[in-house]
């Protein structure tokens, strides 16, 4: 049933402040989210006058005339060049594909008795249901190892070239200037974060610890509690996360989990190779505590990606921590 | 050319076009970031490719479910395995790329692949 009210109780129901923020009179959150206008952009005569001059020497050279007569052409049959090596590129592979075995038989050279022995024998040997995991953190564990390694290399790689160490006043340049255009205290994304983190935490414990037990594992996991760390350290910033996560916490934490999977492999490799038994137990499949050393080294792993991943994002935004 | 094949390897097919979409983006666009792009692009088709050849039609996740271990139930695990191995290396190689664009970015102030080297030769480099 609907009725006509007045035009003053219309004003005071909440379908007209809905109107008035969709027609754009009123913002409903105004003077409740906290804003920080946008400076017009500044810079000094002599800078400005420098700064276009180097521009319009480089466009000069760009689309120099005389020049592009000489290069103009060579850029389009580059272009052409490319394009249909693209396509000769992908017709051979295609003419390739049309001979591979057909997809998804059960006859295809692939399936040889290599994946026969890893899913007839995984479960007795390894303990882990998950017969993938079985494989690559028990009969390829030294594989793993390399990757979590390439990992680490790959994240001092990204330090040495994107650290501002030992200049601090930079360094805060830089945090300054990273916040320069936000507000400090983003209500909206502090709120999802408060509510969305610690679920994407439990969730990505879940997944290590459930390594061997269904779909999940160190890397998987390590990325979820990564970009749950990386929501946070974008919520509330950068106080907030240094207080429990710094460079160094990275290196003993990598550290420590690395050197712990070389120990646990090591004595494992070495029991194998003198047909000592080993005094680990597989436990029964199905169980969180069974398979051995799995659950060890999955949890290294985990703890080596989400430091990783928390780590490349922190250099890639402010370049020290 | 088989073609009843190719149209029955269809999924392979995509993976390698795919790749083909990969590798003309990192020869036509100039910008680094967008020839990063491809060439993930490329990773991701290799992916593809890999886990198909995994693949048996019928057969569930190499997990195993109510005790049973003969290979008629489970697809081929050793894909799986290798497409993680690349996926972390990946991660690294983009992770140095991105962190390599970053120092040009702050030495030439620009990403245009052409103005960098016009800059390079204007230093006489």
């Amino acid at each position: 049933m609907s009725r006509k009210i007045s035009e003053e109780s219309y004003r005071k129901t909440r379908s007209f402040r809905l109107h008035q923020w969709f027609t754009g009179e009123k913002d409903l959150f105004l003077d409740q989210v906290e804003m920080k206008p946008q400076e017009p952009f500044t810079e000094s005569k002599k800078v400005k006058k420098k700064r276009e001059k180097e521009k319009q020497k480089m466009l000069d050279q760009i689309y120099n005339l005389e020049r592009n007569r000489k290069t103009g052409p060579f850029q389009t049959l580059y272009r052409v060049v490319s394009v249909l090596f693209c396509i000769c590129m992908v017709s051979l592979f295609l003419v390739a594909v049309s001979y591979l075995p057909p997809l998804g038989d059960a006859g295809n050279p692939a399936n040889n008795e290599v994946p026969q022995r890893y899913i007839e024998n995984g479960l007795q040997e390894t303990g882990a249901v998950n017969i993938v995991t079985g494989m690559i953190l028990d009969y390829r564990a030294f594989d793993t190892l390399g990757e979590s390694h390439v990992l680490f290399i790959a994240t001092c790689a990204v330090l040495i070239l994107l650290r501002l160490d030992g200049n601090k006043k930079k360094l805060q340049e830089e945090e300054a200037s990273d916040s320069a255009h936000e507000p400090e205290n983003d209500v909206i994304l502090q709120t999802v974060a408060k509510i969305v983190v610690p679920p994407i935490m439990i969730f990505g414990i879940y997944v290590i610890l459930g390594g061997h037990l269904g779909p999940g594992g160190g890397f998987s996991g390590g990325a979820i509690i990564g970009a749950g760390l990386i929501l946070y350290l974008n919520a509330f910033g950068f106080e907030k996360t240094e207080r429990f996560f710094t460079a160094k916490t990275y290196k003993w934490m990598c550290f420590g989990a690395l050197g712990c999977y070389c120990l646990a492999k090591s004595y494992s490799f070495f029991t194998g190779a003198n047909h000592i038994e080993s005094i680990i137990p597989l436990g029964t499949p199905g169980a969180i505590l069974s398979s051995g050393l799995i659950l060890i080294l999955n949890i290294c792993v985990g703890i080596v990606v989400a430091g990783t991943m928390y780590t490349f994002y922190v250099m890639f935004r402010k370049g020290g921590f | 050319m088989d073609l009843s094949n190719l149209m029955h390897n269809y999924p392979e097919a995509v993976s390698m076009i795919l790749f083909a979409i990969g590798f003309s983006n990192l020869l036509l666009q100039k910008n680094l970031i967008k020839k990063i792009i491809g060439l993930n692009i490329m990773d991701t088709a290799m992916y593809l490719f890999l886990a198909l050849k995994g693949y048996i039609v019928g057969r569930s996740a190499p997990i195993v479910t109510d005790g049973v271990q003969s290979v008629e139930a489970y697809i081929n695990p050793i894909p799986a395995g290798l497409v993680l191995t690349g996926i972390v290396v990946s991660v690294s190689v983009s992770a140095l790329m991105l962190s390599l664009t970053i120092r040009l970015y702050r030495r030439f102030h620009t990403l245009n692949l052409d103005e960098i080297s016009t800059m390079l030769k204007k230093e006489g480099l």
